[in-house]
């Protein structure tokens, strides 16, 4: 009964979500804000990447506000955890070769990842993505090794500093320019490291947040089963 | 058009899953079904055809070879959100269950529907 009704529901969604899409041009040019985006983002930012320039510099106040909804969530996450320790399993170690094998793989991903986020404004990559990658590295550490701590003091003064460069950039440029976000730096020559104004500052930090707080997140976790 | 076909019914088997399983880890395995739909929605609409990504690496990329980047950008906000809420929702999941030790959503009689 149950199920019918469910399906009867979604059929109707399914209506009419392909009731609107078969109007969507499919693979087609567009106009509108996309094509000045292209056109215009090398010159106005020089950054190489437009979804870089996009996230960061026209959309900047809105990765601001998504930076503060990831904090948000992994605090939340700590409050709702909070003071739960887990029943005591007898969770066996990893074995000697998952263990060596990670310990040399540690140090790559976590270079890896600092790659993704300082070329940010290069290749396809950026903050977020470098971040996750980070937090890929250090979920490796604590699924090989049983004692593997990350210190809760260095993970919130990274956060809060990341955190506090990014909007001091932002504050920086309301009061050298006109807008929150305003570009205060040289623009250099497109597709070299040092370009693009505040957009690789800003993607740094973004990047070490992310990583911070998505480690925060699986040692959350991971406590519950210590 | 089989993209917007192939994500519509990801974001329908996601809301089914939501929909009818009684076990809570299902749910939210549902609701990230449905993450990853929109998220596909989001960029087969911004595709173009025998077009490449927006990042002009090379001098030969042009503007009118490239996707829309708009939607890109959207999606990468969306994603991350989208983990965070994911993490939110197992904590969740933890904490009921070690209050009535089950994920059986009719054993546990608020959640009821």
């Amino acid at each position: 009964m149950r199920k019918a009704i469910a399906i009867l529901l979604l059929a109707i969604v399914g209506y009419y979500f392909i009731n609107v899409f078969i109007h969507m041009p499919f693979g087609e040019k567009r106009e509108g804000v996309g094509k000045y985006y292209l056109e215009n983002t090398v010159k106005e930012t020089g950054a190489a990447n437009v979804v870089t320039a996009i996230v960061v510099s026209y959309r900047g106040f809105d990765t601001l506000g998504e930076v503060t909804v990831l904090f948000l969530a992994a605090t939340g996450l700590g409050a709702i955890l909070f003071g739960k320790r887990g029943e005591k399993r007898r969770l066996q170690g990893a074995s000697v070769i998952v263990k060596t094998t990670s310990m040399m793989l540690y140090p790559m991903v976590v270079l890896l990842g600092a790659y993704v986020f300082v070329h940010g404004h290069l290749t396809p990559g950026g903050g977020f993505q470098g971040g996750a990658i980070i937090a890929t590295g250090v979920l490796l550490m604590f699924m090989s090794y049983r004692h593997f701590n990350v210190s809760h003091n260095a993970l919130t003064w990274i956060e809060s500093l990341a955190g506090l460069t990014f909007a001091t950039v932002g504050l920086i440029g309301l009061a050298l320019g006109t807008t929150f976000l305003q570009n205060f730096l040289p623009l250099g020559t497109p597709n070299d490291l040092v370009s693009a104004g505040i957009i690789p500052i800003i993607y740094i930090a973004v990047g070490f947040k992310v990583g911070a707080e998505l480690t925060g997140v699986l040692d959350n976790m991971l406590k519950t089963i210590r | 058009m089989l993209y917007y076909i192939g994500a519509i019914s990801l974001i329908l088997i996601g809301m089914y899953a939501v929909l009818t399983k009684k076990n809570l880890l299902k749910i939210v395995v549902g609701l990230s079904i449905v993450d990853s739909g929109v998220n596909l929605l989001f960029i087969s609409v911004g595709y173009v055809k025998d077009a490449t990504a927006p990042i002009f690496s090379m001098p030969s990329l042009t503007a009118d070879k490239m996707v829309d980047p708009v939607p890109q950008a959207l999606v990468l906000t969306a994603i991350v959100i989208g983990l965070a809420t994911t993490a939110v929702a197992l904590g969740l999941v933890i904490r009921l269950y070690d209050h009535h030790k089950t994920l059986n959503i009719n054993k546990i009689r608020q959640l009821k529907w």
